[in-house]
């Protein structure tokens, strides 16, 4: 099954697309449409290629086969320095955050700041503290990411990757690993923060609460294809048994275990 | 079969690697030549590599000019050509030894760390991190290192050079009673300052290779810990025959016989 949505608008698209690493086939003739403003998630099995997903929407990956559509512009084809006009209106959040360890939060996060804009420094440092601040991270601007615990890592991790204002907000397992306190923490971060960017997010997660919280559209991915899309509701009431066994995490049924 | 199978993948290896590494130094060039250089990066860089490998380098060529001196002062004593002892040393440690036992010993030090550090980045998704964030880096990571090596390799040849025959002297006058005088203006009959700038001029070459091989091999870690372990392996070995075959080609068309 692919998925198209014609009607309505759309931020990105993946047309036809298939990705293999060596001999094995991750994605074959997938589509999916990236609703804009809308947080899209993405579910599926452990290595069904969900990350592979985000890669491909800010070309960190390129398909093997189809096109990549970000806007009007297929950026599959793009050169490694075009790519770069691509990257500066998408933000990335690692599934483990990624931050430079050498580097302050505080400086981790006004990296993109420093290097692609032409902000004084006073300004960089007022913006950052702003979004230190909105992910509730004010006070640990001059600690290293060691010295962190996973779920404020994460969240400096949101902060790096909103920090230039971008159009479009990619997480990856954002809540992988952590208590259902901090989980609900960044479930509402996120949802805050496509709101205050007024932007679109897509987010890969088995979290399915968190999911079920924040997802405008949820696609599940299955054997390289898209087998669902649709709301949280018509997820919930897919007749497809894969997708029953999945949300319900059944061992009995068509996912072999 | 299997024979000329890995026959095959080796050869694309060694083509693939090459041309990936001639890619990556073509980009540090063209960032080099519009001067996008991180100056502050860059210092520290020197640091970690070319002044904290002072000791070591130091010390091994303080050794190898003892070495050369120990034996061969007293065979040209009993030549009667005592008075040659400092020329000897200088002319072989300026044009020869000086640049490739420090290339070697950096290589072997500081090539490593290059390669561990940006292996680790790799895996920890670091690079990635760089790349969505817009960021290139080859002008981030590899230039900083590469100008570094760059501007420091030849001030420890120098150094090298240096100690080497202030050692060779020592030893050359305790074992051999010739004296300090004779073995400095043997030494400065023997060398001149052209054929110590075509010495440097190949430690600028082994720096490259240094900083593009460590940078190459890091940038390539495939695998986790394990991947940052060959990577590393790797770089020191294949830096080192590079700088082994290199020499043999500047010798030959710097110093025509």
């Amino acid at each position: 099954m692919t998925q198209t949505l014609p009607s309505t608008k759309i931020y990105a698209r993946l047309e036809n697309v298939g990705v293999r690493y060596g001999p094995k086939v991750v994605m074959q003739n997938l589509s999916l449409d990236i609703v804009e403003g809308a947080i899209t998630c993405i579910i599926g099995l452990s290595g069904a290629g969900k990350s592979t997903i985000l890669r491909l929407l800010n070309g960190l990956r390129r398909p093997d086969e189809g096109r990549v559509l970000v806007g009007d512009q297929d950026i599959s084809t793009l050169h490694e320095r075009e790519l770069i006009v691509i990257r500066e209106k998408i933000g990335f959040s690692f599934q483990f955050a990624a931050l430079f360890d050498s580097l302050s939060i505080f400086d981790n996060v006004a990296l993109p700041l420093r290097e692609r804009t032409a902000m004084s420094e006073l300004e960089i440092k007022s913006h950052v503290e702003e979004t230190l601040d909105s992910v509730g991270l004010a006070t640990v601007g001059e600690r290293f990411p060691a010295e962190l615990s996973g779920g404020m890592v994460k969240r400096a991790g949101f902060a790096r990757a909103v920090i230039a204002n971008p159009h479009a907000v990619l997480y990856d397992e954002p809540t992988t690993g952590l208590d259902p306190i901090i989980t609900h923490v960044l479930t509402d971060l996120i949802i805050r923060l496509r709101a205050r960017l007024n932007g679109t997010a897509v987010v890969v997660s088995h979290d399915l609460e968190s999911i079920y919280q924040m997802a405008d559209y949820v696609a599940m991915l299955f054997e390289g294809a898209i087998i669902a899309y649709g709301t949280v509701d018509e997820i919930k009431a897919s007749l497809n048994p894969i997708v029953q066994q999945f949300i319900q995490g059944s061992e009995v049924g068509p996912i072999p275990i | 079969m299997s024979v000329l199978e890995d026959l095959g993948r080796e050869t694309t290896g060694f083509f693939s690697y090459a041309g990936g590494a001639a890619l990556l130094l073509a980009d540090c060039a063209r960032f080099i030549g519009k001067l996008r250089i991180r100056v502050n990066e860059t210092i520290e860089q020197a640091y970690n590599l070319g002044v904290q490998s002072w000791g070591i380098v130091l010390l091994t060529s303080l050794c190898t000019g003892m070495v050369f001196a120990l034996e061969s002062a007293n065979q040209a004593v009993a030549y009667g050509v005592g008075n040659l002892v400092g020329g000897a040393v200088a002319f072989t440690m300026a044009r020869e030894l000086g640049p490739m036992l420090s290339a070697v010993v950096v290589a072997g030090r500081s090539g490593a760390a290059i390669s561990a550090e940006l292996g680790s980045m790799v895996v920890t998704e670091q690079i990635e991190a760089l790349q969505s964030l817009g960021l290139s880096p080859t002008r981030m990571l590899v230039v900083p290192r590469l100008v570094a090596l760059v501007v420091m390799l030849p001030i420890l040849t120098v150094f090298a050079d240096i100690v080497s025959i202030i050692g060779g002297a020592y030893i050359a006058n305790v074992f051999a009673h010739v004296s300090n005088e004779s073995f400095i203006n043997s030494a400065r009959a023997s060398v001149p300052f052209i054929d110590v700038c075509k010495g440097l001029l190949k430690s600028v070459v082994f720096a490259v290779i240094i900083a593009i091989v460590g940078s190459y091999s890091g940038l390539q870690t495939r695998g986790g810990a394990a991947g940052v372990g060959k990577a590393t392996t790797s770089a020191v070995v294949i830096a080192i025959i590079l700088i082994f075959i290199f020499n043999f080609a500047l010798s030959y068309i710097l110093f025509p016989q």
